[in-house]
């Protein structure tokens, strides 16, 4: 014997694997709205405290990414768009996708609870949970109105913010959850209308599939009309103002609009121009949640000037 | 013939190494960062000193160790 030499059996996972199981476009969303809900709040926060809890923030949503990506492995494999994900794909054992959902919960629950206050770390503790366990886990395969209740973990992360920095929960931030909770299903199922899922071979059920695109249309209008009291409520808070209901008005106007659009149209219409107002209508619900977090921060720093504000 | 000393899977594993020191390094910055700022906000420590139940003579105001 002379040489010893290591034969390659399996693929080792690099960095970038492990990082794919945190759903880093998930967290962008996560981090802008945490960002807002810290900024602004009444009480200012030190830049440090306020990274590290925006980080904590990012970290424990990746982790409930984790934690999702080993429950749901099983569907992940049989849909074409998250076939290449980590564990389907078998870069990354369930076990070690597991083990860091576990741990990075752990570790950015505890870090934020010791950097800002209890709250903020129940309140992330509590978004990890309703995101693993009660949409991963018991939703998301047993109703169509899956996306509906379980918008609500993506809509928690301006509440945390805010509650960092105040430590307490008020009026603002529970509009501000209210906001996403409500966008979420319009801004959903209008891109269920375009893309051509597989959701109904993974056994998942989608609205689209069970209830019929018809169902679907309605309740993208319903939803929507359901958002705008929501939208136009917050701009009437401490921390909404008249740059705020301008944006809210137009924004309003304009998915209110596409919504109507989207329930008059059959599939005959959708299929004919390649669901043109389907896919407008999906780009102006990112224009919406966006401007809105965008302008509620623009009246912070108005607010700081004595410009704006009520 | 000498054992390889280099292999394959070094190289592949040397971005995860990296990145796991990384991140230790991370970790140990922001653990540090947040010490230093929770110790600034402190504000003065002389303040909280003196509840430790312990004689200070360091602390006592001169005109009170004159008497």
């Amino acid at each position: 014997m002379s040489d010893i030499s290591l034969q390659e059996t399996t693929y080792e996972a690099g960095m970038g694997d492990y990082f794919a199981l945190l759903k880093p476009r998930v967290m962008s969303l996560v981090v802008f709205t945490a960002l807002v809900g810290l900024l602004v709040a009444p009480f200012p926060v030190h830049p440090f405290i306020g990274f590290v809890s925006i980080l904590c923030i990012a970290v424990g949503a990746g982790a409930s990414g984790a934690l999702n990506m080993w429950w749901d492995a099983d569907i992940d494999a049989r849909m074409k768009r998250t076939a290449g994900r980590p564990i389907p794909s078998g870069r990354v054992e369930p076990g070690e996708a597991l083990a860091i959902g576990l741990g990075l919960s752990g570790f950015s629950i505890v870090l934020l609870a010791l950097a800002t206050n209890f709250l903020a770390a129940f309140l992330l503790a509590f978004t990890i949970f309703f995101y693993a366990v009660v949409y991963s886990m018991w939703l998301k395969r047993s109703t169509p109105q899956n996306i509906v209740i379980g918008g609500a973990a993506g809509a928690f992360p301006p509440m945390i913010g805010w509650a960092v920095a105040t430590g307490a929960v008020s009026i603002e931030s529970t509009l501000m959850f209210a906001l996403i909770f409500m966008w979420t299903p319009p801004h959903f199922w209008a891109l269920a209308l375009f893309v051509k899922s597989d959701y109904g071979n993974a056994g998942v059920p989608m609205l689209t599939e069970t209830h019929g695109r018809d169902t679907t249309r309605r309740h993208v209008l319903i939803y929507t009309l359901l958002l705008v009291p929501v939208s136009l409520g917050l701009g009437f808070t401490s921390i909404g103002g008249p740059v705020y209901l301008a944006v809210a008005s137009v924004m309003n106007l304009w998915f209110l609009k596409g919504a109507y659009d989207i329930w008059r149209r059959d599939d005959a219409a959708c299929e004919a121009d390649k669901h043109k107002v389907e896919i407008a209508v999906f780009k102006v619900s990112l224009y919406y949640l966006f401007l809105h977090f965008g302008a509620l921060l623009l009246e912070a720093i108005l607010r700081q000037y004595g410009i704006s504000g009520w | 013939m000498a054992i390889k000393v280099e292999h394959e899977l070094h190289e592949r594993r040397r971005g995860r190494n990296l990145g796991v020191g990384l991140l230790l390094i991370g970790f140990i910055a922001i653990i540090f960062g947040l010490t230093v700022v929770k110790v600034l906000q402190l504000g003065d420590t002389a303040e909280f000193e003196r509840f430790d139940h312990v004689a200070r003579p360091q602390i006592v105001p001169q005109e009170e160790a004159d008497q």
